[in-house]
């Protein structure tokens, strides 16, 4: 028995995937990484008041390809959740919940977070 | 098995009366955050030296020192406040979430206090 009139669930094989929910994962995963970032910026200040020894060994680490990798990681999770969080804000106040404004604003945030990203490391002095 | 249905077996109970507290401190550190954490991102930017010498030249400003403990100290409680919901959200056995909401609590609360000895110990340079 098929009636054809009753609602269908998400069609898989035409669904697209919404860029509001890339950005709702990426805010997730950009905290999370964050929280790990804050362990090595402990870790960095408390070398810092340490001794010379293990200052130098954070700083190599930092300072290797791979150490490089993650602090630009880490910038962009930056700038990334703090232009999300401020739309997070902004939705919290009781704006910009309309369907195209959620969207034009994900771009718009994923954007800026490039944007700064790339700023902060090419325009360093 | 409880014949009980999941609905009335929850009715009754009240809400732990305990979420809209976290709700408003995440967006209230995340406010402030956005603030700090902009901060500390410029003095980044514009720091070339990151000899040690020089890193706790710059923290030992009083006006430093206090910016970076305010930061250390909200993104510590964000960063809680975040992981907690992320651990209750994927985490579905009893003792296990239980388990890691404790560690996540205690490490938050040894990288708060490390963060605020160090930067004192640099600050009244001992």
């Amino acid at each position: 028995m098929s009636n054809n009139d009753r609602p269908l669930s998400p069609h898989l094989s035409i669904y697209r995937w919404p860029i509001t929910m890339t950005l709702s994962i990426l805010h997730r995963a950009t905290g999370l990484a964050l929280s790990v970032g804050l362990i090595v910026l402990v870790a960095w200040l408390f070398s810092a008041a340490s001794d010379d020894a293990s200052y130098s060994l954070i700083l190599a680490a930092l300072d290797s390809v791979p150490g490089r990798v993650c602090l630009i990681g880490w910038s962009f999770a930056f700038f990334f959740h703090l232009s999300n969080g401020i739309r997070h804000l902004v939705w919290d106040a009781g704006f910009g919940f309309e369907k195209h404004q959620a969207n034009a604003s994900a771009w718009f945030v994923l954007v800026l977070a490039l944007i700064l990203t790339t700023a902060f490391w090419v325009l360093r002095p | 098995m409880s014949l009980r249905s999941p609905l009335g077996k929850v009715l009754g109970h009240g809400s732990a009366k305990d979420g809209t507290g976290h709700f408003f401190g995440q967006r209230v550190s995340g406010l402030a955050l956005a603030l700090l954490g902009s901060c500390f991102m410029v003095c980044l930017f514009v720091s070339t030296d990151f000899s040690r010498a020089a890193v706790s030249a710059e923290i030992g400003q009083p006006i430093n020192g206090v910016m970076l403990l305010l930061l250390s100290l909200t993104l510590a409680w964000h960063s809680y406040l975040g992981v907690q919901v992320v651990i209750e959200d994927y985490m579905h056995g009893a003792g296990s979430k239980l388990a890691a909401l404790l560690i996540s609590r205690f490490v938050h609360t040894l990288l708060a206090v490390a963060a605020v000895y160090a930067i004192l110990k640099i600050g009244f340079g001992a």
